[in-house]
């Protein structure tokens, strides 16, 4: 028990850690900010209960109003904002992302781990984020729906960046994506 | 500074957490229904004025927390302006300025040991279903020591990089990133176990 506690843990504080880190560039010359990449590699590498737990511990520390959310944000205010659809979502997407890891058991990593962070990160993190924008700026889910598409290719690259990570800590020693050991 | 409490007392200080809490969610279920732009603007000027009364640091604060959000807050009521009419628009608008205005006031106001106390009394009852209440609070802290670190370590990684090459820090810094959580979190794990453990119960 000690042993998922300081996981979840460390996982949560690796999360928060990213945001405070200097944007990331990718090929191409484009800038990330990496947390929502960490909420990903949450659910890929820790796998559905324990990954979804350290994303939730995250979420929780922000409601206590530790600044840590990207852009030095936090409080619970930000339940109320427009925001608030994308932090209840970040458990659940990390959930779902591993268990995507958990049950498609092919070797190929970087496809497993992409395909699990575009229906994490994108697919479920959206089914949260849009619902919950609509409800605080007064619009229809048609209505709020456009407003999540200038993330749409950030959070594509995202994907496909926690997939090469998930693939290099894969190659580099396999029993420590949880997602996959039976420990 | 790591967290968003204002680090003088004020007099919202003084009003324990619970109770703070319940005083905003009983005030968002009120507003919540509320459409009149007039009515919703004399709640925000209180919500302001309740900000002015915590003194400078305060408005300074609050005034900071509240940027992000009025970005939101204008895109809503372009929209609506535009499409339906100004009045729901500037409804919508006031709304969240004054909901999330109130709710970063309890955030200013209570420290961040009396919120985590909360928490451990708040999950109390799950205790039926296996989960430690200790546990929680121990999470907390141990996230709370361990944020610096792993960013220290990220740096530390990305001046490397720099030293090595001319381009910029990639993506790839991340698997060894990852890599030192996991490995921080077994010796984590066993100074854990070596103190004695977190109690019986399973998590």
């Amino acid at each position: 028990m000690e042993r998922k506690l300081a996981l979840v843990a460390l996982f949560a504080a690796l999360v928060a850690a990213l945001g405070l880190l200097p944007k990331l560039t990718i090929a191409g010359g484009v800038p990330i900010t990496a947390q929502s990449l960490g909420i990903m590699l949450c659910g890929t590498v820790l796998g559905a209960r324990w990954g979804g737990l350290a994303a939730l511990l995250f979420v929780g520390l922000v409601a206590l109003g530790l600044p840590i959310l990207a852009g030095g944000r936090g409080g619970i205010g930000l339940f109320l904002s427009p925001s608030a659809g994308f932090l209840a979502g970040f458990p659940v997407a990390a959930f779902s992302a591993g268990l995507v890891v958990e049950s498609w058991r092919s070797p190929r990593m970087f496809i497993v781990a992409t395909t699990a962070s575009v229906a994490g990160g994108i697919v479920v993190l959206y089914a949260f984020g849009i619902p919950g924008m609509a409800l605080a700026l007064d619009l229809t889910i048609a209505e709020a729906a456009p407003l999540a598409l200038p993330f749409l290719p950030g959070d594509a690259i995202k994907a496909v960046v926690c997939g090469l990570v998930t693939h290099g800590i894969w190659r580099a020693r396999p029993e420590a994506i949880l997602a996959r050991s039976q420990r | 500074m790591l967290t968003l409490t204002l680090p003088e007392r004020t007099w919202a200080h003084a009003i324990p957490v619970g109770p703070k809490l319940l005083i905003l969610v009983a005030s968002t279920a009120a507003l919540y229904p509320v459409e009149s732009p007039i009515a919703l603007a004399g709640c925000f000027a209180a919500a302001v004025l309740a900000c002015v009364s915590l003194g400078r640091a305060a408005m300074r604060q609050g005034f900071r927390m509240l940027v992000p959000i009025s970005l939101f807050a204008a895109l809503a009521f372009a929209y609506h302006a535009a499409i339906r009419q100004p009045e729901a628009g500037a409804a919508v608008a006031l709304k969240l300025l004054t909901l999330v205005g109130l709710a970063n006031l309890v955030t200013m106001t209570s420290r961040l040991d009396d919120l985590v106390a909360l928490v451990t009394d708040l999950t109390k009852p799950l205790r039926r279903i296996g989960l430690n209440p200790a546990a929680v609070a121990l999470a907390f802290a141990l996230v709370l020591r361990f944020m610096p670190v792993l960013a220290r370590k990220g740096r530390d990684m990305g001046d490397a990089w720099k030293c090595r090459s001319t381009r910029r820090v990639s993506w790839a810094i991340l698997i060894p990133l990852c890599l030192a959580a996991l490995d921080d979190a077994e010796s984590v794990a066993d100074a854990l176990r070596a103190r004695g453990g977190v109690g019986q119960r399973r998590v």
